[in-house]
């Protein structure tokens, strides 16, 4: 019988181990200009959620929380399965659950969907980030936020077209997903693959998960699901955290997964701006040792900034967070 | 499990039913989703509500809580005459042949024999006609009217489809859908699994509704294969090795069981437990119960226990009653009966039905001692929580003790899980505080109150002065003595029968299984299954390889599976009559001409031949029960039985209310509720995101699902006016709650002898202790009756009411 | 102990059954002497393992504490990650919602650190000493068993039952602590004994 590709192929090292890719692999650097190119290029590597093998039981936040050292709030219920109701700088991953009758058969269907930073190949908010180096792109593919750069100005949420990254009202840094770059380095998947109890959460190439979801495709369409496919979505030049979908001809049932995600032409737009605001930021990055507490302090665009944006983009609306099309 | 989990890879059909796997038991549900990647293996979900398993399902049919008996005995029913019947296994390993007394009979919902007064069948006719031989009489040809085939032939044909959908609600052409799915598993080719929990249990009438499945799985040939079998999903990581350890009223280990007061002595004791079979050349494998009898008696009061005082059978205590299960005990601490209670990592303030009742018990106690490594409600049973927990703390006169014991992670030993392995683990962390090992705390009780027996004397002192207890540290036994123990060894030199001069096992050493086991005082063993645990080979538990020859998820080497590392039940049925594999492609074992070989423990003597010796080995008659003779309360095959608060009345009888033959105690009685009164059927479950009443003491787990809710129907939301995450009262004759309202489209109300049946689902993790948010548990409006055979809390069907509400705590 | 015992187990397994993305493809496995500032370092590193066994449901899924401190080496150890272990047959490494919060189990605020008791009437617990706990136990238990162990029924037969007093035995201790439970509670002649099974 073969077996399923599944991400755990061994337990983590004990041992110390230098982490496999860092500086020099970069292939982009927020607001900077000169970054040399990288001397290598690494294989990309993904992980794959299929939602049909999705049985929506949240260990992948479980194992999320308990890797990244983060504490959600404990809140209430409002109705709903989701909790927390939406991902906070303490939950980078969030199950969302969709009732949906499919009006071709008339039965419920339960789309259960792992929200969270999909990794673009062309990344938003690495483009939008006017801090230098406070997003980071490896060529591998995992677009990661270092956090000590972040300004907290908030330019990536804007500039994700999935409304993924939060500010901490702790600390005034942006958070989400990070592919667990920590595991990785050491040659182990991100923590909510391993856990994930039916693998529909999987880790490995990108190559190789494409070549999985081919294979669940073929599954889903044996068993009913004519428009199974894979989520790996041009438009932001594929992404290093793809779905298979059954109905992957209507992305959006999944609770709104937009169905062609694009960068605001806003944010491309943005250069100049960010390069001024990454200037300023830079500014009191130098004085930040005097003025205790900068950091602490949130650095939101200011309208000024929005205007200036604005104005570049020939009057087109600004989409708001979480209405992406 | 008759199987494992690793097994369930091996499946073509699974079928959940009386269970929620993908959400109770995520990581074994993993291997669903393996046959459904590898094999195309289609799983099915019959339940009243669309669960999470129902969410990766290929078919999934909705039913009313409490009637599965009614949709099983369809799918016999099915089967039978559609001809969808593995013939030659279903005439050669089952009793479908064997012929019934005369005068055995079913009518009006009730068996032959039925005692209204009594609540009670007498029993006699429910059993086999005796041959002059001695053995039970057979007819082959399956023409005899009263053989087992046709009277099951005859008890089905009620439930017919349309029967189905009256009684379960289920649309008749859902259930004919799953009726094809899984009639398809008759091929001898092609199997289905049966995965079940709580759903199937917590009934009046829950081991029929386990019975039901079993004689379908054995009539389609499922049993004993790869990829088939029974499969009880356990609820908590022991709960399997605590049963077969016989912590439980009525079991000593190994299945075993207490004396009553009807067998004063050892030989009567014996008496009725021979085993002799039923057919002419069969195992009949409890005929060596007085072996594993002995050997246990002897692990418990070593030297005390003798051959001239019967194996110190006096120090047994003699049931009065079937038992004193937990409902019997907190009955009588209602009336005043028991002063001391001692709960182990044990929380009954949440655990047991009709919450006023049992906390009305525990305030009459003297005295209560609670052992847990965490916070527990039963601990604080006294304290006053305003609407959470609203008693009179002045006029509680309990004294409670909360000792703190350490937790897995800083514990050591073996777990059985629900695949009966036994598996050793190792301890990472260091207690908090003062919290010390169960052991140690058993220890002191047990040495403190030897102590005071030994100065002071007392009632009939003898068993506790002579409790073999001969550990390194008395104070603390050692995991590992204890396991040797649970193991057996030989007390003095065995001998080979056939050459006396043959030591097989010197005195002294670990028996290598329970196979060198004896009943003349010459071995010790505390629980015969376990034999072979931790022999002179060391300790089998603690293997760790994982190996997996074939890829037939049989793992023999990972750690021990009870009996003597068998991992699947019955595996000789994996093979026809002249034992080749029924499919090669999923052979366990098969005959080779002299013996039985293959990849796991063969389940029949390894030179039985066949055709001769039949697979049942543990049954007197060799073969499987298709119908149980007197084995069970409420009768020989399973009928249509309502809970006791139903929406409906009994389509069969409509004077009947629930299980005919369950224990009812007056004050329960009087605690029913009905359908005018409270329209809705409840029920109760559990959510993947919390484990019972532990995990609402953890941040992570109280932050994935913070709240207590309740579940309801877009309909039901508007018949009510209750709006999506507002608050609504829930209240039944017991109790009354108030929960966030979840309004979904995965509920849906049923139509049921044609009345809407709209249905309310209560899951189970709040209380007043831990990180969640304080809340309520089913448990408070839950009847208090259990069910007839094994008196497991009828939790899964009962009657409500709802109504908007404000806050708990908040008068509107 | 432990973990080396099982590894040597693995080896005999080598490769059995556990196929795999193509991680190694990758180069992973290579440890290399570049120190990266960008990525956080593995918190697992020099920490100590023990393989175990969640404590939850009855898939038992194997797990790996991790802890600094050894407790084997008589160190006070302190669980700072739990993890699936991804030898284990049954789980391959995976871990449900619960099993993957188990830290949050073993440091939950709610664990209990010392005896306490709660006297009649009192609306709270009293920090006691282990002896003093066990002590009054042991007391009330005899007394009690004292007073209402019934050794013969009406017809004089010997029945020797203890009624009064009744036990709920756990169900995620190991099945060593339920055999050293199960012998007392016998041995004394509770009846009234059963265990979560029943429910």
């Amino acid at each position: 019988m073969s077996d399923s590709p599944r991400t755990a192929v061994s337990n983590p090292p004990t041992q110390p181990m230098a982490s496999n890719f860092g500086e020099r692999d970069l292939v982009r650097r927020s607001a900077t200009e000169d970054l040399p190119p990288p001397e290598r290029q690494l294989t990309p590597v993904a992980k794959l959620i299929d939602v049909s093998k999705c049985i929506g039981c949240k260990a992948c936040q479980s194992a999320c929380v308990e890797w990244n050292d983060t504490t959600p709030a404990i809140g209430e219920n409002t109705g709903v399965y989701e909790n927390p109701h939406d991902l906070t700088e303490n939950m980078f991953t969030l199950m969302r659950f969709t009732e949906w009758v499919n009006p071709e058969t008339d039965n419920l269907e339960w789309l259960i969907r792992k929200d969270g930073c999909m990794h673009c190949a062309d990344p938003g908010c690495l483009k939008a980030c006017p801090a230098p180096g406070a997003i980071v792109q490896y060529t591998n593919g995992i677009v990661d936020f270092i956090h000590e750069n972040c300004i907290g100005c908030g330019y990536c949420i804007k500039g994700c077209p999935f409304n993924i990254p939060r500010i901490s009202k702790a600390d005034h840094r942006s958070y989400k997903c990070t592919l667990c770059s920590d595991r990785v380095a050491v040659g182990q998947g991100p923590a909510c693959a391993k856990a994930c109890p039916t693998q529909a959460i999987v880790f490995g190439t990108k190559e190789d998960m494409k070549q999985h979801a081919a294979g669940r495709i073929a599954d889903l369409k044996s068993r009913g699901f004519a428009n199974a496919g894979l989520y790996d979505p041009p438009g932001v030049g594929g992404t290093h955290v793809m779905y298979v979908l059954h109905h992957a001809d209507k992305p959006q049932i999944y609770a709104n997964l937009p169905e062609n995600p694009r960068i605001s032409p806003l944010v491309q737009s943005w250069k100049g701006v960010t390069k001024y605001v990454g200037l300023a930021a830079m500014g009191m990055m130098a004085v930040g040792s005097i003025v205790h507490g900068v950091f602490a302090r949130p650095n939101r665009v200011s309208r000024e900034d929005e205007e200036n944006a604005e104005k570049l983009v020939e009057g087109k609306p600004v989409p708001p967070p979480g209405e992406h099309a | 499990m008759t199987n494992s989990w690793t097994d369930i890879r091996n499946t073509d059909l699974v079928v959940v039913m009386g269970g929620n796997a993908a959400e109770a038991h995520p990581c074994g549900f993993k291997w669903v989703t393996e046959a459904k990647a590898h094999r195309g293996a289609k799983l099915i979900v019959v339940d009243p509500r669309f669960t999470r398993t129902a969410s990766v399902a290929d078919f999934y049919a909705p039913i009313r809580q409490g009637s599965d008996i009614a949709f099983l005995l369809g799918l016999i029913r099915y089967c039978i005459e559609n001809d969808k019947v593995q013939w030659e296994y279903t005439k050669a390993f089952t009793n479908a042949s064997f012929i019934v007394k005369e005068g055995f009979g079913y009518a009006d919902g009730l068996f032959s024999g039925y005692d209204e007064e009594k609540r009670d069948y007498d029993r006699t006719s429910w059993d086999y006609e005796i041959g002059e031989d001695g053995y039970a009489r057979v007819d082959p040809t399956l023409q005899h009217p009263r053989c087992v085939w046709n009277l099951l032939r005859q008890h089905v044909s009620v439930y017919t489809p349309e029967m189905v959908e009256r009684i379960c609600g289920t649309p008749k052409a859902k259930f004919l859908k799953i009726a094809e799915m899984v009639a398809e598993c008759s091929s001898p080719t092609r199997t289905m699994t049966s995965m079940y929990a709580l759903g199937w249990t917590q009934h009046s009438h829950g081991a029929q509704n386990i019975r039901g499945m079993a004689m379908l799985q054995l009539i389609l040939g499922n049993i004993g294969v790869r990829g088939g079998g029974m499969n009880a999903l356990r609820g908590h990581s022991n709960i399997q090795g605590l049963t077969d350890l016989g912590l439980m009223s009525h079991l000593l280990t190994g299945y075993l069981n207490m004396p009553t007061e009807k067998e004063p002595d050892l030989a009567t004791y014996m008496a009725s437990r021979q085993f002799k079979p039923l057919r002419p050349g069969q195992t009949s494998y409890w005929q060596n119960y007085s072996k594993f009898f002995v050997s246990f008696m002897k692990a418990m009061w070593g030297d005390a226990a003798r051959a001239e005082n019967g194996w110190a059978y006096d120090y047994l205590p003699k049931l009065d009653v079937p038992s004193y299960d937990v409902l019997r005990m907190f009955e009588l601490m209602n009336h005043g009966k028991v002063n001391g209670y001692l709960c182990q990592g044990f929380n009954p303030v949440l655990a047991f039905p009709n919450r006023g009742k049992v906390v009305a018990g525990l305030s009459k106690l003297k005295f209560l001692v609670t052992m847990d490594p965490l916070e527990t409600e039963t601990a604080r049973f006294w304290e006053n929580h305003g609407a959470f927990n609203d008693v009179n703390t002045a006029s509680i006169q309990t004294e409670v003790f909360q000792l703190p014991t350490r937790c897995f992670a800083e514990d050591q030993g073996s777990l059985t899980n629900s695949g009966r392995w036994l598996q050793w683990f190792w301890p990472g962390g260091t207690a908090p505080g003062e919290a010390r090992p169960d052991t140690w705390i058993m220890a002191q009780i047990f040495l403190r109150m030897r102590e005071l027996y030994r100065k002071e004397g007392g009632a009939f002192p003898d068993p506790i002065l002579n409790l073999s207890w001969e550990y390194h540290d008395p104070n603390e036994p050692e995991p590992e003595e204890l396991a040797k123990e649970i193991n057996g060894r030989a007390l003095t030199d065995l001998t080979d029968p056939n050459d006396p001069s043959k030591v097989i096992v010197a005195a002294g050493k670990q028996v290598l299984n329970f196979t060198q086991l004896r009943d003349d005082g010459s071995t010790m063993c505390g629980c015969w299954i376990y034999s072979g645990c931790f022999n002179e080979a060391g300790n089998n538990m603690a293997r760790r390889d994982n190996s997996d020859p074939d890829q037939t998820g049989t793992h023999p080497n990972w750690t021990w599976a009870w009996p003597l590392n068998r991992r699947t039940l019955y595996n000789r049925a994996s093979a026809d009559l002249n034992g080749k594999p029924w499919d090669p492609s999923r052979k366990i074992i098969e005959w080779d001409g002299t013996r039985w070989t293959g990849y796991d423990v063969p389940d029949i003597g390894v030179t039985a031949k066949p055709g001769e010796v039949m697979p049942f080995i543990m049954n007197q008659e060799g073969v499987s029960r298709l119908f149980t003779r007197g084995m069970m309360r409420d009768g020989p095959f399973p009928a249509h039985m309502e809970p006791f608060e139903s929406p409906i009345a009994n389509v069969m009888n409509p004077r009947m209310r629930g299980n005919p033959v369950a224990r009812l105690f007056e004050s329960d009685l009087a605690q029913f509720g009905t359908s005018e009164e409270f329209p809705f059927a409840a029920t109760s479950y559990r959510l993947t995101e919390h484990f019972h009443y532990w995990t609402k003491h953890n941040r992570v787990n109280a932050a994935l699902q913070p709240e207590f809710f309740v579940e309801i129907s877009e309909e039901l939301a508007a018949l009510r006016q209750i709006t999506p995450g507002g608050w609504v009262r829930v209240w039944s004759k017991r109790g009354s709650v108030k929960a966030k309202a979840v309004v979904t489209k995965r509920i849906r109300p049923l139509i049921c002898d044609g009345k809407t049946v709209h249905v309310v689902g209560i899951p189970l993790h709040w209380g007043f202790t831990g990180s969640a948010k304080k809340g309520f548990g089913p448990n408070s409006l839950t009847p208090f009756v259990g069910d007839a055979n094994i008196e497991t809390p009828e939790y899964k069907a009962f009657l409500v009411n709802i109504e908007p509400s404000s806050a708990p705590g908040v008068t509107s | 102990m432990n973990m080396e015992l099982s590894r040597r187990g693995f080896l005999k397994a080598a490769g059995a059954g556990v196929a795999a993305t193509s991680l190694g493809a990758l180069g992973f496995g290579e440890a290399e002497a570049a120190v990266s500032a960008l990525v956080r370092p593995l918190k697992l590193a020099n920490t100590t393992e023990t393989r175990n066994t969640c404590t939850y449901c009855s898939v038992a899924c194997g797990i790996i504490l991790y802890s600094r401190g050894d407790v084997r080496k008589g160190e006070r150890a302190e669980i700072t990650h739990i993890e699936g272990d991804a030898d284990h047959p049954t789980n391959l490494g995976t871990l449900c919602p619960k099993g993957a919060a188990l830290k949050d189990f073993v440091h939950s605020p709610t664990r209990l650190k010392h005896p306490m008791v709660r006297r009649p009437g009192s609306d709270r617990f009293e920090q006691v000493s282990w002896d003093y706990a066990l002590d009054r136990i042991a007391r009330l238990m005899k007394d009690d068993r004292d007073a209402n162990f019934l050794a013969t029924n009406e017809a004089g037969l010997p029945v020797n039952r203890w009624t009064t007093t009744g036990m709920l035995a756990a169900s995620a201790t190991t099945n060593e602590t339920a055999w050293a439970t199960f012998k007392v509670a016998k041995t004394l002649g509770i009846v009234g004994f059963d265990n979560q099974a029943r429910v």
